[in-house]
């Protein structure tokens, strides 16, 4: 017996080198198919083009911004006045008594000191900027436009000289731009400036231990107001970092998400039961439900917000509605699959016992999709807590929105980063919950 | 009386239960109704003023694409290159993201031997990853490179990579150590067994949340399209500027998207159910 089924091979051997030379097929042409659309792909993007035409010095300059602000020494040549503001704003003026320690002037005349023997002298409309190992460049502001002296030898590449205007740049945190009508020189310094006061507010530069004490004191500094409400006014309402719009932004862009999860939630668990073959007998109304949530899926949130956007104008409850629509599809058709799925016989002990139909639903089959409902419920407001952002993008609103304002604006890249370090914070803060509160609702610990 | 301290015990933890679960509910409704009026009260138009405009926006771009006629179908044909471009995006985005997706899920799972030290630092680097909105990498990188299609697709795979490596390394968890063992005995090295021992049991399923993830990524490349990085985003960010006039050919943009997110989503979940099946009937 055992020699009879040696004669019979227990595998055909034309099967086996089918199976052989089909998986020799797949290694090779996976690969390759592969090979061949990541170099269609890098045509179709004109990804050389791009290398090209990219500007990785934008990259630069956005890092240096966004962690360093620049204090401008600027000479107005009509008015014949010279001022010293952070970020050249009109708000954040030095007073003339109280100048910082590396600028001396004297009347409209000024000596800068930019540190490591960089400086610069302004006398009338003649500016001398002096750097190490090139020479004095000197330059003199005329009716047309500007007169350049360069020391001998060849013109580096971080000068930009023309009639109209110089703009020399030898590190990247000293710069001095020449017009017909300014002379102007600005100093970087690391850190983001006023970041929680105004300038001129009497709060600016204190330490955490001073601002407590005043907290704490009942001599009011402003006598309309508490000092903890003054303290929370002039930093919420600070004009360069508007933390209190941001705060705002970001509460309405976790709005979105929160408000447009919960609905989706439940309006997709009773559809669900619409759509779930065990629960609806009725065969038409079960096609019309599962194609209902694909219609709702299939649109998207792209096109739901642009028609809500329509609809009901910027803000988060556009944003809110586009999010449930979607999710109601999404969810609804996870739903029903988990209805379907669920085990008959939980149901089957209830009803012996003589439960009513609602008590069956209520004791047989809630326990049972409970678990699915609330971890599904959970990933899905995690997600859409980034999704809101994006929608915000779109116009809705949030934080989304002002990410993309401030950017084009492209003036003060620190708040922009300020925004976006917020922004991760909270989507990261809402994950860890979700995931906390799913470990504490699921497994009970 | 022991029974009847029990059922007094018992009693006792199902008012709470009770107790704990009316207030959930009512924390929900609380969120929702306050949440609802307080954003109807920041959006600039109103829910009930604008809920008999709600038709008027898609009535007028069906009212336009109608008024094309035949012409409409022309103006469908006519957008399939901007579409395909994002499913390019979206298609590339996955494979990069699913490719550095598996090189992270071989590194943070201890149960296929991955380095010790490594696993923690892997997985924390996914958590951030994750959390990155694709719209800030997008608009950082749209900034220095200029509006193409490549920011869109470094944004959408950086995401991916995050998102699937955690998903992937969930399914390493679950395999089966005895093959590993197997060829460790047998003198193979860890690529090796990643190669013979892991990936067979592994590779159904990682294609299954691969054909997912791409579904996601067509629908998140469409809208960084909106934002300035190609592909029919730009061209119906396009269409929408031009206000009234061009209804139709933003019609003729939400049908096709329309179409082909289904298209997408139907194969996918078609391969999808093919796969766990052939898994399962091993």
């Amino acid at each position: 017996m055992a020699i009879d089924t040696l004669n019979e091979p227990v595998f055909n051997r034309d099967t086996v080198f089918r199976n052989v030379r089909r998986r020799i097929w797949i290694t090779v042409g996976a690969p390759l198919a592969i090979l061949t659309y990541l170099t269609y792909t890098w045509f179709a993007f004109n990804v050389p083009n791009l290398l090209a035409k990219a500007q990785p010095e934008r990259a630069a300059i956005l890092a240096t911004d966004s962690v360093a602000y620049k204090v401008y020494v600027t000479k107005f040549l009509r008015r014949d006045i010279m001022e010293v503001a952070i970020e050249g704003e009109r708000r954040a003026t030095y007073s003339q008594e109280d100048l910082p320690e590396w600028v001396e002037v004297d009347g409209t005349d000024a000596v800068i000191d930019l540190g490591e023997g960089y400086g610069v002298t302004i006398v009338g409309k003649v500016m001398e900027f002096t750097v190490p190992g090139y020479g004095t460049i000197k330059v003199t502001a005329t009716n047309s436009g500007v007169k350049t002296e360069l020391p001998s030898g060849q013109v580096p590449d971080w000068l930009k000289d023309n009639p109209k205007k110089l703009d020399a740049r030898p590190t990247l945190d000293r710069r001095v731009q020449v017009t017909r009508t300014k002379i102007e020189v600005h100093n970087y310094f690391g850190g983001w400036e006023n970041f929680w006061f105004p300038f001129h507010s009497e709060l600016h530069g204190m330490s955490f231990s001073q601002l407590w004490a005043i907290a704490l004191s009942n001599e009011r500094l402003d006598q309309n107001r508490s000092n903890m409400s003054l303290i929370m006014h002039d930093f919420l309402e600070n004009p360069d970092w508007q933390h209190g719009e941001v705060f705002v932004a970001l509460f309405e862009t976790i709005m979105m998400a929160v408000l447009g999860t919960i609905t989706a939630a439940l309006f997709g668990l009773p559809l669900a039961f619409l759509a779930a073959r065990n629960f609806t007998p009725s065969r038409f109304l079960r096609f019309g439900t599962r194609r209902l949530f694909d219609f709702l899926r299939g649109i998207d949130m792209l096109i739901w917000s642009l028609i809500f956007i329509r609809a009901f104008g910027l803000g988060p409850l556009t944003g809110a509605l586009a999010i449930a629509f979607t999710d109601t599809g999404s969810l609804g058709k996870l739903f029903s699959e988990a209805l379907e799925n669920i085990d008959n016989k939980q149901v089957e002990g209830v009803r012996a016992t003589g439960a009513s139909q609602i008590q069956r639903y209520r004791f047989g089959v809630i326990p049972q999709i409970l678990p699915v409902f609330v971890s599904q419920v959970l990933y899905y407001l995690e997600s859409n807590t980034r999704s809101a952002t994006v929608i915000g993008a779109l116009g809705a609103g949030g934080i989304g929105l002002m990410l993309v304002e401030t950017m084009k604006t492209s003036r003060d890249w620190e708040n922009t980063s300020y925004i976006i370090i917020l922004t991760i914070v909270v989507v990261i803060v809402m994950d860890q919950t979700s995931s906390w509160l799913r470990r504490k609702l699921i497994e009970g610990r | 009386m022991a029974v009847a301290a029990l059922e007094q015990e018992i009693l006792s933890m199902r008012k709470r239960r009770q107790l704990y679960s009316l207030m959930g509910i009512l924390l929900v409704a609380a969120v929702l109704v306050s949440g609802y009026s307080k954003s109807n009260e920041m959006n600039s138009g109103g829910f009930l003023q604008g809920l008999p405009k709600f038709f008027d926006y898609p009535g007028e771009i069906v009212l336009e694409a109608w008024q094309a006629g035949p012409a409409f179908f022309g103006l469908i044909i006519q957008y399939i290159p901007a579409m395909l471009e994002t499913l390019n995006i979206a298609g590339v985005a996955t494979l990069l993201g699913g490719a550095m997706a598996v090189i992270l899920a071989m590194a943070s799972t201890r149960n296929v031997d991955s380095w010790g030290p490594l696993i923690p630092v892997v997985r924390r680097m996914m958590d951030i990853m994750r959390a990155f909105p694709e719209l800030i990498i997008a608009l950082f990188l749209i900034f220095v490179l200029g509006s193409s299609p490549v920011p869109a697709m470094i944004a959408v795979a950086f995401h991916t990579a995050g998102a699937l490596g955690k998903l992937f390394s969930e399914v390493n968890e679950n395999i089966d150590r005895k093959p590993i063992e197997g060829l460790s005995a047998c003198g193979a090295g860890w690529l090796q067994r990643i190669r013979f021992a892991v990936m067979p049991q592994v590779a159904p399923n990682y294609l299954s949340y691969f054909l997912l993830r791409l579904e996601i990524n067509v629908r998140a490349s469409a809208i960084l399209g909106f934002v300035g990085a190609g592909g029919i985003g730009q061209e119906l960010r396009r269409t929408i500027g031009w206000g009234k006039g061009a209804g139709d050919e933003t019609a003729a943009i939400f049908v096709l998207l329309f179409l082909t997110i289904m298209l997408i989503d139907q194969v996918s979940s078609f391969l999808r159910g093919k796969l766990v099946g052939a898994s399962r009937a091993h």
